[in-house]
């Protein structure tokens, strides 16, 4: 702190501090506070509120715990978050490795511009565009009818549609860790692997994986993260059977009008990511301040 | 070539091609279906060519008020998080090692939290003091996470920036005021014009933290997404169509800017 205020002054450095410190405690801390203090109280008729019966309970949550559908959801979320994850990491894997290590450098120009351009475009419009692809009436059906798939149209949106519409819409978020953390593997240890007489398979286990591990962390903590919180792919690709934990939480809030037992959900959700980011990035062995590049 | 090159070699073909197909497909039917005449949005059986859709986003009363209320959104956002966001990196540059690493991690928090917390969190704080949602609740919750990006912007330029400079002017009788005014504003123009540039364009897309702290107020994507529930026409197509057309202009153009100062950078 001494070195800030030696290096601007008093007035200025006092308007610095209190600019971060509006936006760190006013706009972070205080609401993340205030949903843990609704969290662990009861959701009360006004009158009682302050009264005997508003102690602060675990009750919230452990309402999540014993109602069996919400659970369900809750862990579904989870592993479908994950499963989102990998898929996106097949798909990107093989990209960024060609991009990072073979393309030359206009291939790989034109290609990262490509990548971009959807990357640009909001999540509802890339949600939008797979609702009407995956439609019932849609293209997709029409094209598997007409070339004779199919013999009636698939029901797309469910688990299937989310799980393509979320894949769709982070790719980018997996992909540039991914190339990044390639980009400074020496091209000679690939050659040194395979005049070893290693297969391709094996150079990428053991060669290339390896030395990409913190980017390929970073995609993963940041698809799951986006997958998990998401409320947009769910909402529109989903369908009553493939209900996301943020619907449920957004249904607490707007529909049962229990904005505590709201905020419990909400703060469990943030819990888990938060744990999920940090066991993956101290496995990985990431720094934090690595990941945000 | 042997044989195994040449098969994994049309694999790999093949998988790239897939690949930008899935990147693009979906895209192009979307654009594609805002000329069709077709009710629902499609492509296939297409039953005439028109521009009507457009048309009718033209006529769309809400559309306009939804459009008015992002623009407003986003303007609020930029002069929140500019001004914070570049105060953060100044203070995260001027701190010593330890304490940086810190408040660095403190700093990019709010990126890893889900969006959907950072509305329900700033919903409930303000309900405690009679705010319900709306405009003045979608910028706080906004700005909360968006400030990290402009953050992250300044202290990667900060981190290039010539302390001599400071030094010299100081020494030349120059107030700390004037300093930062004349020599570390300038130094910082490109980035705090990228910086409000990404904070428009996240403030514009987003909907997961939006939707909780919106109120009554109907931004563009909560428009969009509402109008997907109860009457999709391609009018929303030509909406979509607009705004992606904006965004591949504006992307093209942010990426030249950037270019060009880094050939500046790399001559200087």
């Amino acid at each position: 702190m001494a070195e800030l205020y030696k290096r601007f002054g008093g007035g200025l450095s006092t308007i610095l501090v209190a600019l971060v410190g509006l936006w760190l405690i006013g706009m972070v801390l205080a609401p993340n506070i205030m949903m843990i203090d609704y969290a662990l109280r009861p959701n009360l008729p006004p009158a009682q509120i302050g009264g005997p019966n508003d102690v602060y309970s675990l009750d919230n949550v452990l309402y999540l715990a014993n109602e069996a559908v919400h659970r369900s959801i809750f862990f579904k979320t989870i592993w479908a978050s994950a499963l989102v994850a990998f898929v996106t990491f097949v798909l990107c894997y093989p990209l960024a490795f060609w991009l990072a290590q073979h393309a030359t450098p206009g291939q790989t120009a034109l290609a990262l511009l490509a990548l971009t351009i959807p990357f640009w475009i909001n999540e509802v419009l890339r949600t939008l565009a797979w609702y009407i692809l995956l439609a019932f009436r849609g293209p997709l059906n029409a094209v598997l009818l007409s070339i004779g798939i199919i013999d009636e149209p698939m029901r797309w949106y469910g688990n299937g549609g989310v799980l393509a519409g979320m894949v769709y819409a982070y790719i980018l978020f997996m992909l540039f860790p991914i190339y990044n953390a390639i980009e400074s593997l020496p091209k000679e240890q690939i050659e040194a692997g395979r005049d070893l007489g290693a297969s391709t398979w094996r150079i990428h286990w053991r060669i290339v994986m390896p030395h990409a591990k913190a980017g390929i962390a970073t995609g993963c903590v940041f698809t799951f993260m986006l997958a998990a919180g998401s409320y947009v792919a769910p909402a529109l690709l989903g369908a009553p059977g493939s209900r996301w934990f943020t619907e449920i939480i957004y249904n607490w809030f707007f529909e049962g009008g229990d904005w505590n037992r709201g905020a419990a959900y909400a703060l469990v959700l943030l819990v888990l990511c938060l744990f999920v980011v940090l066991v993956t990035l101290k496995l990985a062995r990431v720094n934090l301040t690595d990941v945000a590049k | 070539m042997s044989a195994t090159d040449r098969i994994s070699r049309l694999l790999f073909g093949f998988y790239m091609v897939a690949f930008f197909v899935y990147l693009f497909l979906p895209l192009a039917v979307m654009g594609a279906a805002t000329f069709n005449t077709s009710r629902f949005p499609t492509v296939i059986p297409w039953q005439g060519t028109t521009l009507k859709w457009f048309t009718e986003l033209w006529n769309d009363r809400a559309m306009w008020q939804a459009l008015w209320t992002s623009v407003v959104v986003a303007f609020f956002v930029v002069l929140v998080a500019v001004p914070i966001g570049t105060a953060a990196a100044l203070i995260l540059t001027s701190l010593h090692e330890r304490a940086r690493g810190f408040l660095y991690a403190v700093m990019v928090s709010p990126l890893l939290t889900p969006g959907v917390v950072v509305g329900i969190s700033t919903l409930v704080l303000w309900r405690q003091l009679e705010v319900g949602g709306g405009i003045f609740l979608i910028v706080l919750a906004q700005a909360s996470f968006i400030i990290c990006y402009v953050m992250l912007m300044v202290t990667a330029r900060l981190q290039r920036f010539d302390r001599t400079q400071e030094e010299a002017a100081l020494g030349l009788g120059a107030s700390k005021l004037m300093v930062f005014r004349r020599i570390m504003l300038p130094f910082l123009k490109p980035a705090l014009i990228a910086g409000a540039f990404l904070a428009v364009l996240q403030s514009i897309e987003n909907y997961n933290t939006t939707l909780f702290v919106r109120g009554f107020d109907t931004p563009l994507t909560v428009f969009i997404a509402t109008k997907v529930r109860t009457g999709l026409t391609p009018a929303v197509n030509a909406l979509a169509l607009i705004m992606i057309a904006m965004t591949i202009i504006g992307a093209i153009a942010f990426e030249i800017a950037r270019r060009r100062q880094a050939a500046r950078a790399a001559h200087a």
